[in-house]
């Protein structure tokens, strides 16, 4: 690993007002390192702190800001308690992976996250889950799910255009019907950052369900975009794919990283490798050991992660 | 490394001459044969005798069919020549089917809607099976007989006409197609809830992780993932509707001739008569007998049902949503 330092921030912020700060870029394929390494007092531009750095797959430094949090967060089907006291922080700028044996609860972890489990009649949730400072049940639930998407291990476009996919969300949200020259711009923006728009642009009204598999899931992501959430909730997006379709998912992952939080669960370790930046291990509901993706797989702490990445069981 | 090669499955050789029976019918005891050959045989007489009712009726109603026939209204007369043909009956046939429809896709879509996606409290929604599946079982006599009791009541009267002395006669279109709706209403429910049911889980929830709540889940996605199989219910519903006799004879007054009431909604207070009615009055049973007139219209109908079943077929094949 090679470390290099750069100079001062050139930040958005205005000069006088933001302390110097200084960045260090690692440049390595696979270990993404955070460094506080911001001293003085909190930037009111930002209002977080510390400034956290870090460095992924295409070795573009992001900046790591606290989105979403859960504090002692425990979920219970009836008597079986899935989730476990879990305390984790989900940050913009990088991806976090939950890994672990089936069954161990990541799923409903995820779904809490969205409230989404709350669908399933027995599951009590006790805990806290907080999205930008303010607990999630003080939200109305729709406009939590609009702000946290999810995308799930089956592709799933509606029976309706690509087009109308990818604007589902973003109509009925006001008292006015958006005409279609309107939301036109957000799709385009959608699908081109969901990395399909070279593949769709010329059939934009054809049906959604005769893309291929890859696409419809590219698509699903173009369709959770499009509303613009600040958290993006993967359940393993990728295990119904064939190997080059998940090269191009993870890929367009990786990129988004920059842009939204991204919560991925996955039983590939090799895929929680490439692509997390953050690792979370669980084990029979409770969270084991969560930190950096290089520490988890290279030197974990516990010897149960040891066990599991080691291939010990799974 | 020593392999072993196999030229046959184990067992009796075939007789040398004799074309070998495929392997899995070798084991077969002669009770199984026999069930065997008699399914087979089951099977291959319903087709011939399918054919048989659509060979001898499109014998005799061709025969007897004259494109007059179609657009001419039936007449009192003993005469054949003079008894004019089925034009009213036709029309019958298709206003009821259509009042029945326009009743029973609303209401049924709705049932079958309340029943996939909230069915709570379960013990209403138990109920609710029950009561269609009544519904369902009910013998369409029966049914009509019923709707006779209801729609006879005085504020029923706006339904039909209402003679000088305040008696509601209790028949007219309204009255049949009421009835006819019940008929098809099981149907719908059942085409609609299947289709919802085949819906997968994660749908639903995508709609939802998109901050859509059920109404709009429900009205944007799954009605829309649905349509191929309310269009089926519907249309299994109108060959029921055109087919069904009892409710006509009982409920949609005995006249040959469309006979429209005054008022706005006149034709849908008025009585009439349906293709099924026509047969069964034409038919040696019935007054006219008619039978050559009873044939014509019996094929024209037997045309609507098995093209309505046609029309099933393809709805079924096509614009059916597949998720992986």
């Amino acid at each position: 690993m090679e470390l290099k330092e750069e100079g001062a921030r050139t930040g958005d912020g205005p000069a006088a007002e933001v302390p110097p700060l200084r960045r260090i870029v690692v440049e390595s394929e696979t270990v993404p390192i955070r460094v506080g390494d911001y001293a003085g007092p909190p930037d009111p531009e930002y209002g977080k702190e510390p400034w956290q750095l870090a460095a992924g797959l295409d070795g573009e430094p992001t900046w790591i800001e606290e989105r979403m949090r859960t504090e002692g967060l425990s979920i219970a089907y009836g008597d079986k308690r899935a989730v476990k006291d879990v305390s984790i922080e989900v940050n913009s700028g990088e991806v976090l992976a939950l890994i672990g044996p089936s069954g161990c609860g990541k799923t409903t972890l995820l779904r809490s996250l969205n409230r989404l489990v709350e669908l399933t009649p027995a599951a009590k949730r006790t805990g806290r889950i907080i999205l930008d400072d303010q607990d999630v049940d003080s939200f109305d639930v729709t406009h939590l799910r609009s702000r946290v998407g999810m995308l799930f291990q089956q592709p799933n476009p509606f029976p309706m255009s690509i087009f109308d996919n990818v604007a589902y969300g973003l109509r009925e949200r006001g008292s006015k019907k958006p005409r279609r020259r309107q939301l036109e711009p957000i799709v385009v923006d959608a699908l081109e950052r969901a990395g399909l728009w070279d593949e769709v642009s010329s059939n934009l009204n054809h049906p959604a369900l005769a893309l291929s598999g890859g696409q419809q899931q590219r698509l699903c992501i173009a369709r959770s975009l499009a509303v613009s959430p600040e958290v993006l909730l993967l359940d393993e997006p990728c295990s119904a794919l064939d190997p080059i379709s998940t090269g191009i998912i993870e890929e367009t992952i990786v990129e988004l990283r920059s842009e939204v939080a991204i919560v991925i669960v996955t039983h590939n370790l090799q895929q929680a490798a490439r692509i997390a930046d953050r690792v979370a291990f669980m084990y029979l509901g409770d969270m084991v050991e969560s930190g950096p993706a290089g520490q988890v797989f290279g030197a974990p702490r516990e010897a149960r992660t040891q066990e599991y990445v080691g291939g010990g069981f799974g | 490394m020593n392999i072993e090669v196999r030229t046959a499955a184990p067992g009796p050789r075939p007789k040398p001459g004799r074309r070998a029976r495929p392997e899995h019918h070798t084991g077969w005891s002669i009770g199984d044969r026999v069930g065997l050959a008699a399914a087979w045989a089951a099977g291959i007489s319903l087709c011939v005798v399918a054919a048989v009712i659509v060979l001898f009726m499109a014998w005799k109603g061709l025969q007897f069919l004259h494109l007059d026939m179609l657009t001419s209204s039936p007449e009192a007369s003993m005469d054949q020549s003079k008894s004019g043909g089925f034009l009213d009956p036709l029309v019958g046939t298709l206003l009821l089917t259509v009042i029945g429809i326009a009743i029973a896709v609303p209401v049924g879509v709705g049932i079958a809607v309340w029943l996939t996606e909230y069915g709570k409290p379960a013990g209403l929604a138990r109920l609710v099976e029950s009561g269609v599946e009544v519904v369902a079982g009910t013998p369409s006599i029966v049914l009509a007989i019923f709707g006779l009791l209801v729609f006879q009541q005085g504020f029923m009267g706006i339904f039909s006409f209402t003679a000088a002395g305040g008696a509601v006669f209790g028949r007219s279109f309204i009255a049949a197609g009421s009835m006819m709706a019940l008929i098809a209403l099981p149907l719908v429910i059942g085409s609609t809830r299947e289709a919802l049911n085949s819906i997968p889980r994660h749908v639903r929830e995508a709609s939802y992780a998109l901050g859509k709540d059920r109404a709009s889940t429900i009205r944007r996605v799954l009605l829309p993932s649905a349509r191929s199989g309310i269009a089926t219910g519907a249309t299994l519903g109108m060959g029921r509707i055109c087919g069904d006799t009892a409710i006509v004879v009982v409920l949609l007054g005995a006249s040959m001739q469309t006979t429209p009431e005054s008022g706005p909604l006149g034709l849908l207070r008025g009585t009439g008569s349906t293709l099924t009615s026509y047969v069964y009055n034409n038919s040696p049973a019935g007054e006219g007998n008619a039978p050559d007139k009873a044939y014509a219209a019996a094929f024209v109908l037997l045309m609507i049902v098995l093209l309505l079943n046609f029309v099933v077929g393809l709805i079924g094949k096509r614009n059916k949503p597949q998720w992986n």
